[in-house]
């Protein structure tokens, strides 16, 4: 177990404006957003962990959500300054937040940079109005220009979201769209394909047959050839839907890919956490007041944390290690789980898909090639023992 | 307690086509001589068993004494035993009518003669049996007497002019039923001072008395405290309790010739008690046996398999407790590369297949995968050597196999005239022979020679779709032949499922297997790689269908820190993966053997 590694700090905003309809993210929705409770709250988790952690190396902090632009830029200021003291920051510490371009949230653009913010993370979704308008975002593809082009005056790093595969969107329509917004800026892109998750109100509506997604042919040819005009543009396929220039890959993330520590404050936040000789899976309460509640009661909102035995984490080691390109090193792998990397994988599995060309092994790697990836469910439900 | 007078005694069964009401009959002829209250009559006393019940088929034989005062002023025991009606139990048919000296002939009256009403006559013309044809269902109003009476004349060759006209729904005549059973049906013979002589009728397992023996007695008289003799073995057991059904059990001190009855006596399995074997007295016991009864053999196997593979236990168990009800059907254990541990059964017949699938299902929890029936083929070895085969899968190499031969039925199809044309095509598809064809009425009758093997794979679908419904079907079965077989194996990426391999004829071989092929193409989903699924003859392929590798399967979405939920994802996907088979690098969901097992066709 490596706890010298630095932390990855993640942050967890559970607020928005309105609900996307397509969304399980823990968001929610408030008349009045309790900012100050919830800021106060993050503040007192941060600081009860730092205390259990001691002074570690800090090597990102992440503002996710929810949408956690809407917070006042001096809660984030403060947050920064609290992690960078309680820990020992890196120097070329990563701080990434997620913005949602309304022209509300990009009016503050300018403070959260001024807070320490150096990457944001712009919500863009589409270029298209009626896409959006099927997404059901607050933002016009104007509105979500204009906060790009803020951006791109403010931070050194950025990167936006984009959801594709959408009902009735041709390869065409992609490519078009797609090229339109890698022309603009950005180092890093994440680009999703739209799901259908449980409980949402799309899964009803798409239940009911209000609209249909492309199948899994058409779905693969658009994942295809988002690599393609990515690469045009000069950003590698580097995870399964994150795409960057060498060199700008989010670091944050890729503390999670790679299996790394990363604290998790705020509602409904997952870590993981080395101490000692034990890898520690924790949780947070997820329903918004209540967790605060229970921060301000005890000093944190943890409800659970459970030791990972080697299989634990050989299996989420190598979920989460084979979605990105550069695979999962055996070494660390084994230094990680206690397993070496055979014991984990199902060896006929293994060696069809070496031989189909779902998988390249060398001394020091294992990893997906892009046609494995296009399959990485089926590859890893048949290959992780 | 003396015994009763044998010309006091009437010993009868009642025979029919399903649902022409024999059940409904005998529930009324009960009724009217008061052997149960009101209030314990619940209809059709005599199919006690649930799924009996629901399926109105009467599935092992039962008797009931009865007492009941005639007319002429003599009080007569009536002995009653159930039968049952389809071909399937053709062997518990003949046992039971071997216990008795006549037969009711139920026919419905607004339907007329049936398959199985011919199929039963005949079994009862073969013991000897005094035959009372019995028009029942006289109230409804499409009944037609005279062209009944006619049919059976005509189709049977018994007289009919006196036969009986009820409505045993209405209770409308059941004592004319109970006078013709007393003045038309002979009594039994025999003589109580001879050694004992009692027929081994039916054996059973009760969860309170342990084995229960129906026994029909013919010479001498069985006694509580008797020791028996089993003839056939040799075993002795002292017997605790001799009674009769009445049709509760009632105790009674001894039974004498003509008598039917049970005995309790601490004997540990079914198994030990050969039905047709001769009960004697140890300390006097006869010199001859009675004639026996051909043993039940099966004719048609199926494997059995839990879906999930922890089930084997439970599943070898629920066998073992119905065969301690069921000595026809007969089980071993049997592992399949592609469905894992689990057993070998044969059976009399599809319906008793159905039935036991259906017992194992309901009365024990258990979810199955049935493999296709086979019928029992014999092989001649090119060295000489004979053998059985229960299972397409120990079918050898032709190279090895001198001859080979399989079972073939004598099959009566009676249809309305309109559907003839259809039935024909379909036997003749079957590689059936024509013996027969003449008309009972505006009905057809078709006997038929069909390989049993043929029978198996859908004929009973396929005849009632061609018919709506119409047609009734039975066979008995009618000898062996030499045939042109081939063992079809069935692969996926080379790896034989073992499970889905069959036999047929060779003619019929290329069509079958294409259909397979086609239908497990359509059944397993797209995976990881690709699947190539072949139908062969030894090495030789004869239909060969490819499933693609899935095109995509990646959730493109953010997860964020939350690595837990897809660990518990994939592990659900593992929990799933109970219900699949593994073939070296693809797996097969068994959902999908059992929906191409279920096709037959
Ligand atoms: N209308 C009418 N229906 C009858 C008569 N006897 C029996 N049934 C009905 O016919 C069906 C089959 O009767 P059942 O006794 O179970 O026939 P089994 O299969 O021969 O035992 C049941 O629905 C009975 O109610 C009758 O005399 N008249
Ligand atoms: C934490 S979420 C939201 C961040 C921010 N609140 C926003 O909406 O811009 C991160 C990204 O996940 C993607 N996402 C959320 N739900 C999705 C779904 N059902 N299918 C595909 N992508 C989804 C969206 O692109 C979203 O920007
Ligand atoms: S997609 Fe973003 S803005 Fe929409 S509900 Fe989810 S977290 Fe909030
Ligand atoms: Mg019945």
């Amino acid at each position: 177990m490596r706890e010298t590694e630095p932390l990855a700090l993640y942050i967890h905003w559970p607020f928005c404006l309105a609900k996307c309809p397509y969304c399980d993210f823990n968001s929610h929705v408030r008349e009045r957003m309790p900012e100050a409770r919830f800021a106060a709250a993050l503040r007192t988790e941060l600081a009860h962990d730092a205390a259990r952690l001691g002074r570690r190396k800090l090597g990102s902090i992440f503002f996710g959500g929810g949408t956690p632009s809407l917070m006042a830029p001096e809660s984030v200021a403060a947050l920064i300054a609290d992690a960078t003291t309680l820990f020992e920051p890196l120097p070329d510490l990563e701080i990434t937040l997620e913005a949602n371009p309304t022209s509300v949230e990009a009016g503050r653009l300018s403070a959260f940079r001024q807070a320490g913010v150096n990457r944001v993370s712009l919500g863009i979704q589409a270029l298209d109005d009626a896409a959006l308008a099927f997404l059901g975002r607050e933002h016009s593809a104007r509105q979500a220009l204009a906060a790009l082009e803020t951006a791109r005056a403010l931070f050194p790093r950025i990167t936006f979201d984009l959801i594709y595969a959408r009902p009735g969107q041709t390869l065409a329509d992609w490519q078009a769209e797609l090229d339109t917004a890698l022309s603009l800026v950005a180092d890093h892109v994440s680009l999703y394909q739209l799901t259908i998750e449980p409980g949402t109100k799309f899964e009803a509506l798409y239940r009911t047959g209000a609209f249909t997604l492309p199948d899994e042919d058409a779905a693969a040819t658009l994942y295809q050839e988002t690599a393609t005009v990515t690469a045009r543009h000069g950003l590698a396929d580097y995870e399964v839907s994150n795409y960057a220039r060498p060199g700008s890959e989010s670091r944050h993330n890729l503390t999670y890919w790679r299996y790394g520590d990363y604290l998790g404050l705020g509602p409904g936040a997952h870590g993981r956490i080395t101490q000692g000789e034990n890898l520690f899976a924790t949780r947070r309460h997820r329903a918004p007041e209540p967790w605060a509640d229970l921060v301000e009661r005890t000093g944190t909102g943890q409800t659970s944390q459970e030791a990972l035995d080697p299989t634990d984490r050989a299996r989420e080691m190598l979920l989460m290690g084979l979605r990105v390109t550069e695979g999962v090193n055996t070494s660390r792998f084994t230094a990680r789980t206690g397993l070496e990397l055979h014991e984990a994988l199902d060896p006929v599995i293994l060696n069809a898909a070496l031989e189909e060309g779902y998988l390249e092994q060398s001394a020091q790697t294992l990893r997906t090639t892009p046609e494995g990836r296009l399959r990485l469910e089926a590859l890893l439900g048949a290959l992780v023992l | 307690m003396t015994d009763t007078p044998l010309s006091l005694i009437r010993n009868f069964s009642i025979i029919a086509h399903i649902d022409h009401g024999k059940s409904t009959l005998a529930d009324r002829m009960i009724q009217a001589c008061g052997a149960l209250t009101a209030r314990e009559m619940t209809n059709q006393v005599l199919d006690n068993m649930e799924l009996e019940r629901e399926r109105g088929i009467t599935i092992k034989a039962q008797t009931v004494r009865l007492s009941y005062p005639a007319k002429d002023g003599k009080t007569y025991v009536l002995n009653l035993m159930d039968t049952p009606g389809h071909v399937d139990f053709a062997y518990e048919v003949s046992r039971s009518l071997a216990a008795c000296e006549g037969s009711l002939l139920v026919v419905d009256a607004s339907q007329g003669v049936e398959a199985q009403t011919l199929a039963n006559v005949y079994q009862a013309i073969d013991a000897n049996h005094e035959i009372v044809p019995v028009l029942n269902k006289v109230d409804l109003p499409a009944a037609d007497v005279e062209r009944v009476k006619a049919q059976i004349e005509e189709v049977i060759g018994i007289p009919a002019d006196d036969a009986v006209e009820i409505s045993a729904k209405t209770g409308l005549n059941i004592e004319g039923v109970l006078e013709a059973v007393v003045t038309r049906l002979p009594p039994p013979v025999g003589d109580a001072e001879k050694p004992l002589q009692a027929m081994l009728v039916d054996s059973w397992y009760d969860s309170y008395l342990g084995v229960i023996v129906l026994v029909r007695v013919k010479e001498g008289r069985l006694k509580r405290g008797m020791k028996m003799r089993m003839m056939s073995t040799g075993a002795v057991h002292q017997i605790d309790q001799v009674g009769v059904f009445s049709p509760r059990m009632t105790p009674v001190e001894s039974l004498g010739p003509g008598e039917m009855g049970y005995i309790n006596a601490a004997i540990k399995t079914v198994a030990d008690c050969n039905v047709g074997d001769t009960i004697t007295d140890d300390r006097r016991p006869a010199e001859h046996a009675l004639e026996g009864f051909k043993p039940s053999i099966p004719v048609v196997w199926c494997g059995l398999f839990p879906i999930v593979a922890d089930d084997f236990e439970k599943l070898r168990d629920s066998l073992a407790k119905l065969r301690l009800n069921d000595a026809s059907f007969h089980y071993e254990a049997e592992t399949s590369a592609a469905l894992g541990f689990g057993f070998r059964c044969g059976f009399l017949g599809l319906l008793h297949l159905e039935i036991i699938q259906e017992r194992l299902s309901r009365e024990f929890d258990l979810d199955l995968i049935a493999t296709a029936p086979s019928v029992v083929y014999r092989i001649t070895r090119t060295n000489g050597q004979e053998e059985e085969l229960h299972n397409p899968a120990d079918m050898p190499d032709l190279s090895l196999i001198e001859q080979i031969y399989e079972p073939w039925i004598k099959a009566t199809i009676m249809v309305p005239d309109e559907y003839l044309g259809a039935v024909l095509t379909l036997c003749t598809e079957r590689r059936g022979v024509q013996v027969d064809l003449t008309y009972v009425g505006s009905r057809a009758m078709a006997v038929y020679r069909l390989p049993l093997n043929e029978v198996v794979f859908d004929f009973y679908d396929r005849l009632k779709s061609l018919t709506r419904g119409y047609a009734s079907f039975d066979y008995q079965m009618d000898g062996y032949e030499e045939s042109d077989l081939v063992r079809i194996s069935i692969l996926v990426n080379q790896e034989p499922v073992d499970a889905l391999s069959f036999i047929a004829h060779r003619t019929a071989a290329e069509t079958r297997g294409r259909a397979i092929c086609a239908r497990l193409k359509d059944l397993i989903p797209r995976q990881l790689f690709k699947i190539a699924i072949q139908a062969a003859i030894g090495s030789k392929v004869i239909a060969r269908e490819t499933i693609g590798a899935l095109s995509k399967d990646v959730t493109a979405k953010c997860y964020g820190g939350d690595i837990s939920r897809k660990r518990k994802l994939l592990e659900k996907q593992k929990e799933g993966k109970k219900r699949m088979r593994q073939f070296g690098k693809v797996e097969i969901p068994q959902s999908a053997f059992l929906a191409a097992l279920k096709m037959d066709g």
